[in-house]
């Protein structure tokens, strides 16, 4: 029984129940979140990689650009409680960076410039879920919201869409990342509400 | 601004620079949530300092309109980045954009509550000095405070009058070879300055802790 707070009626703009996860708000705005300098890496030493099958799979930028891209219009919910509706971007599927690789992993852990790191079964990152995303709202990715590229995963909390991602490790076993070692949940389901640490 | 003392049974101490969550219900059950920083030391009451959104929905009910001896839910404390635990020696640079200052306020408090000796400045932005919050207790906390006010300065101000900028910072950072840690909080604009200026100062871009806030009302 939660306690009621006398006279609060709150704003409820909600939208559609069956898009917006339990305690999250709407917003228009695109809020800004991270947990240290914005890093400006020139697009001629970007490199993506994926480590931990056979052997290393590197793209340059030119080489990450020709690879078939999709658009994606998806919902995004950060643990900060704000989510917004019917983003539009641009990248590739992880379905298809993982094409090249062989590889028996079931996890990853994705890395970025600036030492941020977020870890998640490849289960969420595959079936058309997931992207390398260098566009959004049909312009190329600002620093500030992690381009030149960065990790979509919208159907967890957007801390998993690691920005400045610049490659995956592949792990055999699920090994938490930075927000996961400082109080966050391993997985991140926002419609489990899967925020902190024993949700 | 209203700052507010919470008992919340069962609280463990929070390690300074921590938040915690506010869920308030509604009659008919409809909930809205937030996140708020801690104002208060680990060792003293829990304390909260809530800047009143005018198109919040939360911050709005906690400014005007709870009163003494009213519940709400609170979660917490989380985050384990964004602190400061007071036993580390390198000096620690403060970099506080408005109601950023609250966590900032946390660590200050620690540091003089514990009697830590590592040397922390604060640099702190406010448009006015009527905005500037916990204004006469900063100097009494035995820190180096440096105000900047960007919209109105009172007769006689001989301090800063900028936002800030690069030459700002390396009039008032500590020099990056003493291996500061830095803790900026903020809107999104002003800690992209204050960070990426210190990166251009030669400050180790891991040193630099961010939080901003954005759309959290």
């Amino acid at each position: 029984m939660p306690i009621i707070s006398r006279g609060f009626r709150g704003r409820r703009q909600d939208g559609p129940p069956d898009r917006v996860p339990p305690g999250q708000y709407l917003t228009d705005d695109f809020p800004v979140l991270s947990a240290g300098p914005t890093p400006h890496t020139p697009l001629e030493e970007w490199t993506f990689t994926i480590e931990g099958g056979s052997e290393p799979v590197r793209w340059t930028w030119e080489e990450f650009r020709s690879l078939p891209s999709e658009e994606a219009t998806v919902d995004i919910h950060c643990v900060t409680k704000w989510s917004k509706l019917d983003t539009a971007w641009e990248g590739v599927s992880v379905d298809t960076l993982l094409d090249a690789v062989e590889h028996d992993k079931d996890y990853a852990l994705a890395f970025c410039d600036g030492g941020y790191t977020t870890n998640l079964p490849l289960e969420d990152l595959t079936g058309g879920r997931a992207w390398v995303a260098y566009a959004y709202d049909g312009e190329p990715l600002e620093p500030e919201h992690g381009g030149p590229a960065r990790l979509l995963v919208p159907h967890l909390y957007f801390w998993k869409s690691a920005k400045w991602v610049r490659g995956l490790q592949l792990l055999d076993e699920d090994e938490p990342g930075f927000w996961e070692q400082n109080g966050y949940h391993i997985r991140g389901d926002p419609w489990l509400e899967q925020r902190y640490w024993g949700d | 601004m209203r700052t507010l003392g919470l008992e919340v049974d069962g609280w463990d101490s929070h390690r300074a620079g921590q938040h915690l969550d506010v869920r308030l219900t509604a009659e008919d059950g409809y909930q809205a949530q937030r996140s708020y920083s801690i104002a208060s030391a680990p060792a003293d009451p829990l304390e909260i300092t809530v800047e009143r959104l005018d198109d919040g929905e939360v911050s709005p009910y906690l400014v005007d309109d709870v009163g003494d001896g009213d519940a709400f839910e609170v979660r917490g404390p989380i985050g384990g980045y964004f602190v400061w635990d007071g036993d580390e020696p390198e000096p620690v640079l403060l970099v506080a954009g408005g109601s950023g200052v609250v966590p900032l306020m946390a660590m200050a408090r620690h540091r003089a509550r514990v009697g830590a000796t590592a040397p922390m400045r604060l640099l702190y932005s406010s448009r006015t000095w009527d905005d500037v919050i916990y204004r006469d207790e900063l100097e009494s906390l035995g820190i180096e405070v440096v105000h900047t006010l960007t919209r109105g300065q009172p007769p006689g101000w001989t301090g800063y009058t900028r936002r800030i900028d690069d030459d700002l910072l390396r009039e008032v950072a500590f020099p990056a070879s003493d291996g500061p840690r830095v803790y900026v909080c903020g809107s999104t604009r002003f800690v992209d300055a204050a960070a990426d200026g210190l990166v251009r100062l030669g400050y180790y871009p891991r040193s630099i802790r961010t939080e901003r806030f954005g759309a959290t009302g």
